[in-house]
């Protein structure tokens, strides 16, 4: 009995997993399609990873898109994280004044935010690489202020305080006492906040200066006449190289202790 | 120092780069085409064929937010009985997916579901007859709940897996059976997550419109697809800005009133 | 905690180094708009390596999302290439600059027969510079259908129920109907309009899927029997599946010209003018051409081309299907309101 119900749970979990990577697969599957047309195969081949490293555009705009990801990601985590340890300490109105606003981003469609921040940048700024940056900066902080502000209400204050009475000044209390403990949620913060910038189109598309393409917006450029399959081989080892660092970086921190557990099991 | 003059880059920043774009939007929401101040762009939610589609929008989002309530809630259990060492691992292997291009995976979906496409396909191989999926609004729903079922998900995990196991063993002891640890203990704890899931799949699920493009054909009409018209076909953008503002204030009040309770002391992070 | 911390300083690392390997920058720049993939990305880099003239590209999908960004006034651009029908809304509204076509080199590759067809919105040939054009037509599958199609009937006549791709764009399915229904693709006249709704409403049901960028595909896989298209998509159809067949119905159709405007804001009327050279250049066009397969309005790569395509009557237009195209001028303000509102009621019947 258990073990039917064990196996049955593996079976929907499987199913979820293969509903998330189905269109993965096809993508991995069409990188490998000896034909220009999606919907016709030609046979195997891996020219298309030959010819993509020869692709200055397509480089180019994954250069672009890791700088405006990770660029992005790292200036919303500090900011937001900073941000959401002032919230926090802030009085009820004003928190929840500040709160609603932080949720406006999320709450806008995108091709609104994308419109507002163009015309609003148009009044100072020239549109280039600088006005993207500005805008993903812009709705990625939600995205760490919700991953932190949790952590941030169960931290637990009494081993803050308890540091704080056996001599540790606040910089070092904070550093060695509460960012371990919301470090989760910061970490958690950054990946979301690059995921999102990574995967937008919309916002990206009205903020960006010409010359300026990432791959999202290259990737809609070719939508008319046909998605190049070079774009197809760069996402299949985009996902391949993160699903490796990953799957090694899940292996090694498996063996060793971080503070983060410590803490965790202290509790 | 006080803590929360900490915020303050982030206020500065709030200020910049979401109010006052904001402000221009709404700016041009009242006002027409020759700057005179007009109720008629935020009313015109109101107009036969913008009512309709915001019905229609609002049909879909809810059937796609309880789709993937119905598929996440269960997953998140099933995740939470394998008790795994590293639960970033697993976390990690929701996101994945959308590390590949937006667009990119629901023209991947157009080809499963297409008339000569891979479902089919595989249907054919074990003797079932083809579905005619594509260009449906049934397409439209297996595309949204695909983009946002991981945001149903995570936040779900997330609450479950933070009960205290101690609890659910106290509930034992006293003798509650599984069913009853369910109602009185699991689920009641996992509603933060919960709320969390559906704001993160309802919002966007109103205001989307590039799934309605690829795989419902460009027959079936959301309000995000009225408000992109609006704005880049037919280059209205008062009208335009005024729909999204209205859009916004009633997905807003639509929101307070059904959770009520202030989303932020109970909501669990997504991650 | 710590290993995170290295892992993204080694991502970061390793993103820096991609980045040194830079060139010389060049002094002027040019920023250029068009369609997406409607150029080879070499002829921009060649042109840059012969002139020193650095390009700034920018890409949009339609006419309407280009002026949009355009008329937002974000960038200033200096050079536009869009369908007639926008560059004529521009020119109109001053957003043309005159551009001496005679004393360019190579402008004379342009046939005199497109000049012409360019009069239709740029009388005096000052502004616009042809670049591709085409028509629109039906791409079938010959294996799906009876009888040869000739008439834009068989989209209405009900005979192909849930087997036909139509454009997810207001003009190209309005203009169609109009001419279905015999009347000028150009008609302000609302009744005409509405007539061409009702029957577009009627003819809903049968239609499987507006689609803009996937029509092509859909045929060619085999999902729908036919599609209306561009005469340079049906080319590329036929590559892929020797079934296809592609053709401008007897009631005529729409002919299209993309073409190249300097505007207003440009400073650099010489620079600007260099490119357009440049792009009637014969190796120039040929190349722009064999990465498109849209008809070429160059008259010196048509001369050098491949026997079967310039027969191919989707890259070569004949003279029989052009004289039943009109060029699309229509660009009066409540017309196409009018439009938009036909089309929302279109989608939401």
């Amino acid at each position: 009995m258990v073990r039917l119900k064990n196996a049955f749970m593996k079976c929907y979990l499987a199913f979820i997993m293969l509903f998330l990577y189905a269109p993965i697969l096809v993508l991995i599957v069409l990188s490998f399609n000896d034909s220009r047309s999606r919907v016709t195969w030609g046979g195997f081949t891996l020219r298309w990873y030959a010819t993509l490293f020869s692709n200055r555009q397509i480089l180019e705009a994954l250069k672009t898109t890791l700088f405006l990801g990770l660029g992005s990601a790292a200036a919303a985590t500090l900011i937001g994280t900073l941000g959401a340890v002032g919230i926090q300490a802030m009085r009820k109105r004003g928190y929840q004044v500040v709160m609603s606003v932080t949720n406006i981003p999320i709450l806008n469609a995108d091709i609104v935010t994308g419109i507002a921040l163009m015309l609003w940048f148009v009044r100072f700024i020239p549109l280039g690489f600088t006005s993207v940056m500005l805008a993903h900066i812009t709705f990625n902080i939600p995205y760490v202020i919700l991953s932190v502000m949790p952590k941030l209400k169960s931290l637990n204050l009494s081993i803050y305080e308890a540091a704080r009475d056996l001599g540790a000044g606040s910089v070092y209390a904070f550093f060695h006492i509460v960012l371990p403990q919301i470090g989760s949620g910061i970490l958690a913060g950054f990946f979301m906040a690059l995921t999102m910038s990574m995967d937008d189109f919309v916002i990206t598309y009205f903020t960006k200066g010409a010359g300026v393409n990432t791959l999202s917006t290259m990737i809609y450029g070719e939508i008319r006449k046909g998605i190049k399959p070079e774009m197809y081989a760069l996402s299949t080892l985009l996902f391949g190289v993160i699903f490796v660092i990953l799957l090694l970086f899940n292996l090694l921190s498996g063996k060793g202790k971080s503070t983060e557990d410590m803490i965790e099991r202290s509790r | 120092m006080k803590r929360k003059y900490l915020s303050t880059p982030y206020i500065i920043w709030v200020i910049g780069f979401t109010i006052l774009p904001l402000v221009t939007i709404a700016a041009s929401a009242f006002t027409d085409n020759d700057d005179a101040f007009t109720w008629g762009n935020i009313l015109a939610i109101l107009e036969p064929i913008n009512r309709q589609a915001l019905l229609f929008s609002l049909a879909i989002a809810f059937g796609c937010t309880l789709i993937c309530i119905l598929l996440a809630y269960p997953a998140a259990l099933v995740l939470k009985s394998f008790r795994l060492k590293r639960k970033g691992f697993t976390i990690f292997l929701l996101v994945l997916p959308m590390w590949m291009n937006f667009i990119l995976r629901i023209l991947a979906w157009q080809m499963i579901l297409s008339k000569n496409g891979i479902l089919n396909f595989l249907l054919g191989k074990v003797g079932i007859a083809p579905l005619a999926l594509s260009n449906t609004w049934i397409a439209l729903m297996i595309g949204m709940v695909y983009d946002f079922l991981p945001y149903m998900i995570l936040p779900i995990f997330n609450a479950i897996s933070d009960i205290d196991e101690d609890l659910i063993e106290a509930a034992r002891d006293l003798g509650a059976d599984s069913g009853t640890v369910f109602r009185k203990v699991i689920f009641p704890l996992s509603m933060p997550g919960m709320l969390s899931g559906i704001v993160m799949v309802f919002v966007p699920a109103m205001t989307s419109f590039v799934i309605a493009d690829i795989l419902g054909g460009g027959k079936l009409q959301l309000i995000g697809n009225i408000i992109e018209q609006e704005f880049v076909k037919s280059m209205n953008w008062h009208l335009g800005a005024g729909l999204s503002i209205s859009l916004m204030l009633l997905v807003i009040v639509g929101l307070a009133f059904t959770l009520r309770n202030d989303m932020e002391e109970r909501g669990t992070t997504i991650w | 905690m710590k290993k995170n911390v290295y892992a993204a300083g080694l991502l970061l690392a390793g993103i820096f180094l991609l980045g040194g390997c830079g060139k010389k920058e060049p002094e002027e720049y040019l920023t250029v708009f068009n369609y997406g993939e409607y150029m080879d990305p070499e002829v921009l880099e060649q042109f840059t390596e012969e002139t020193g003239i650095g390009i700034k590209y920018e890409e949009a999908l339609t006419p309407e999302e280009l002026y949009a960004k355009y008329s937002s006034g974000a960038i200033s651009y200096d050079l536009v290439c869009s369908a007639d029908y926008m560059i004529q809304r521009m020119i109109q509204e001053g957003e043309a600059q005159k551009v001496d076509f005679s004393s360019m080199e190579y402008a004379g590759n342009i046939g005199d027969r497109f000049w012409e067809f360019s009069q239709a919105f740029d009388p005096q040939n000052e502004y616009a510079l042809p670049y591709f054009y085409g028509t629109i037509g039906i791409l079938y599958d010959t294996t799906k259908v009876d009888a040869p199609i000739d008439s834009w009937g068989v989209l209405f006549n009900g005979s192909y129920k849930n087997d036909i791709i139509m454009q997810n764009s207001q003009r190209d399915t309005f203009m169609i109907t109009l001419k279905y229904l015999g009347y000028s693709l150009n008609t302000s006249d609302e009744g005409e309009l509405r007539e061409a709704l009702d029957l577009l409403i009627r003819q809903k049901p049968d239609v499987q899927a507006y689609l803009v960028d996937e029509a092509r595909d859909e045929v060619v896989a085999g999902n729908a029997a036919m599609a209306v298209v561009y005469s340079g998509e049906a080319y590329l159809g036929h590559e892929y599946n020797e079934n296809l067949a592609y053709v401008v119905p007897k009631e005529g159709s729409n002919v299209w010209i993309d073409s190249w405007i300097v505007t207003r804001k440009c400073e650099n009327l010489e620079a600007a003018s260099k490119f357009l050279d440049f792009l009637c250049r014969e190796d120039i066009a040929t190349k722009n051409f064999e990465y498109i397969y849209y008809s070429t309005p160059n008259e010196a790569v048509i001369a050098n081309m491949d026997e079967e395509l310039r027969n191919d009557p989707a890259i070569t237009p004949t003279e029989e299907d052009m004289e039943n195209c009109e060029v699309c001028t229509q660009t009066d303000e409540d017309v196409v309101n009018l439009y938009n509102e036909l089309w929302k009621e279109l989608k939401a019947d």
